[in-house]
């Protein structure tokens, strides 16, 4: 796993060293590179040229959440599910009607959304998971149509097709977050929080287990693991990361309606996901910013944005099937291996690689 | 009963369709032996193996363990009953490490609950902590343990089956099938895994062995059963079911008749 670690890009705000064997260089390191990036992470906002790209970053830092969920499913575990829509449908509406209809605070609709995206993953996952490949794609597709609808035609409770309207800021007692600004701090703690989960658990059993699932379920069962319970758990945690994000998002808007939980949005999730390289946590953060961003690079180019973005995300796959993490982690052994050979370089591969990130994708279409 | 057997099938069956893979078996392994399974392509070996370990469920009979009947039993409850096995075709985890591998293996008897992991809590630590020294040790056993950090994809493809062995052996069996754990290695590699499977016996881990390598299983063998089109046509030790004219005969056919 030390390979995973190490690429936790330092814009992160990497979460705290672990407690390395002796190593005090390296927690110097650590310490120092955590600092730096919670820095970065703090001026972030002000270094946006404008309100609404402050709240791409917002939604950005929500997608980031929702991503590293699906991660627990689709990149370590394997399980190739398509319904994750409605997951963070579920959270969004769940805190939305607790807190406009009933009059709950917003850490009361959190919880409820944490609670019974949970419960539903558990539910769901209980009967599908045991389908594999294409037929829990399906079946997960087709769980996510039923939430769809019943958003849009149970009226009298979720508003039909009009939605959830005004919905209150964010509020923990007297502190009111009202501004993009203060949602920025809000949705930073969740999404470092939900990496710092993300990390413990990939460092863990219960991360190794699930990756050993995905590479032969089989042989994982023969060495004792009990694979659908593993795989219900790493569902309902997916689902409990999505509630969160989608409650965020429902606070953040301020309205929600049917169209943002349809399949599409799942796309979206999934194409982040492996497009930032499955499996890694940097990978899943990157995919959500970077995709969330594109868009906007790519809107100068007017009506043929959507062209040109779908080519790009295409080319990206086809010709990056590690994600971009998969391009940084080749760069960085190609350069160890050519520093490996000059005795005397000093340089740091991990610092430098950054910039080789690639761009917005190909511009000639 | 005179003997003490760690494993009986009681007219055991699978039926595949119209194919009877096993066909009413009955099979005694005695605790602390190494007991060979052999027989042509097709004989039922591989079925075997998927039955005992719970990966097929039979269609008839029974699979004690133990005394217990395991039968039915899922996977993971059999290893936890005490019976662990490799594979023919190798099934490792190959995004993670060597080490890893064999962490997977014993974690269940680490004690560490999801949330012990979410937090990172000191019984998730030194759960891992010991389950990484032991995992060094199954590797230190059959010497791997210099490549516990790489890749378990890196490894040489001899090395892939040690792995296996390995993994199988943290689960702490009692019964530890191997299906053709010398196939593609030489036979130098073979020799040593000949070794190993002795010392695996002396620790006393019973070893139920399916193999082609006959060099293999009548060197290291206390017993050998003789399937075709799985029944079990001989029994003994090695040097009497080798001169058994029906084993024989399962092996070579026509060209033994004319011979």
């Amino acid at each position: 796993m030390a390979a995973l670690d190490r690429e936790t890009s330092p814009t992160l705000a990497a979460p705290g060293p672990p407690p390395a064997a002796g190593a005090r260089g390296r927690r110097w390191r650590w310490l120092a590179g955590g600092a730096a990036g919670a820095a970065f992470l703090l001026v972030l906002p002000r270094l946006m040229p404008g309100s609404y790209q402050l709240h791409l970053l917002n939604l950005a830092g929500i997608y980031v959440i929702v991503v590293l969920g699906l991660n627990f499913i689709l990149g370590w575990a394997g399980q190739i599910s398509l319904g994750h829509a409605a997951f963070w449908g579920l959270g969004a509406y769940a805190s939305a009607l607790l807190t406009t209809r009933l009059g709950w605070p917003f850490a009361g609709g959190l919880v409820a959304a944490i609670v019974l995206t949970g419960l539903f993953g558990v539910v769901v996952g209980i009967p599908t998971l045991r389908l594999r490949g294409h037929y829990l794609a399906m079946a997960t597709v087709g769980v996510a149509e039923i939430v769809r609808l019943v958003l849009v035609n149970w009226e009298p409770v979720t508003g039909g097709a009009l939605g959830v309207k005004n919905v209150p800021p964010a509020s923990f007692g007297p502190l009111l977050i009202r501004t993009e600004l203060s949602f920025y701090y809000l949705i930073l703690a969740w999404a470092l929080l939900a990496l710092l989960g993300a990390w413990q658990l990939q460092r863990s059993t219960f991360g190794r287990i699930l990756q050993a699932i995905r590479d032969s379920e089989i042989a994982a069962e023969v060495m004792g693991v009990d694979a659908p319970r593993y795989k219900v758990l790493a569902f309902a945690l997916s689902a409990v990361y999505a509630g969160i994000g989608g409650c965020l998002y429902a606070h953040l808007s301020g309205y929600i309606s049917p169209d943002t939980y349809g399949f599409d949005q799942t796309v979206v999730f999934v194409t982040m996901l492996v497009l930032g390289g499955a499996g890694s946590l940097a990978g899943c953060v990157l995919g959500a910013v970077l995709l969330t961003f594109l868009p906007e690079w790519l809107r100068v180019l007017k009506d043929y944005y959507m062209v040109i973005y779908g080519v790009s995300v295409l080319l990206l796959m086809v010709f990056l099937p590690g994600g971009v993490v998969g391009l940084l982690r080749q760069a960085i052994s190609r350069r160890r291996l050519a520093i490996s050979h000059q005795p005397s370089a000093v340089s740091s591969p991990l610092a430098e690689s950054r910039a080789d990130a690639p761009g917005p994708g190909p511009m000639d279409g | 009963m005179a003997e003490s057997y760690l494993l009986e099938t009681r007219e055991l069956t699978m039926r595949f369709g119209g194919l009877l893979a096993v066909d009413a078996l009955d099979l005694r392994v005695a605790a602390g032996t190494i007991h060979a399974v052999i027989g042509p392509n097709g004989a039922g070996k591989s079925t075997l193996i998927n039955l005992l370990s719970g990966i097929y469920r039979p269609t008839r009979g029974a699979i004690v363990l133990d005394g217990r009947d395991v039968a039915g039993r899922r996977p993971y409850e059999i290893t936890r009953l005490g019976l662990s096995r490799t594979f023919q075709n190798i099934r490792l985890f190959h995004a993670l490490s060597v080490v890893e591998n064999v962490m997977v293996a014993e974690h269940f008897r680490a004690g560490i609950t999801f949330l012990d992991a979410l937090l990172g809590t000191p019984r998730a630590r030194r759960g891992e902590a010991r389950l990484r020294e032991r995992a060094r040790a199954a590797l230190q056993f059959v010497g791997l343990a210099e490549r516990a950090d790489l890749p378990a994809a890196h490894l040489a493809y001899g090395q892939q089956r040690l792995l296996e062995i390995a993994r199988a052996l943290a689960t702490e069996p009692r019964l530890l099938l191997l299906d053709e754990p010398a196939a593609g290695m030489n036979r130098r590699e073979a020799a040593d895994l000949m070794e190993r499977l002795r010392a695996i016996r002396d620790q006393g881990i019973t070893v139920l062995l399916v193999e082609h390598n006959m060099r293999l299983v009548m060197g290291v063998s206390d017993q050998v059963t003789v399937l075709d089109f799985g029944r079990k046509i001989a029994e003994g030790p090695p040097s009497a079911v080798q001169r058994d004219p029906r084993v024989v005969e399962a092996y070579l056919g026509q060209e033994a008749r004319h011979a």
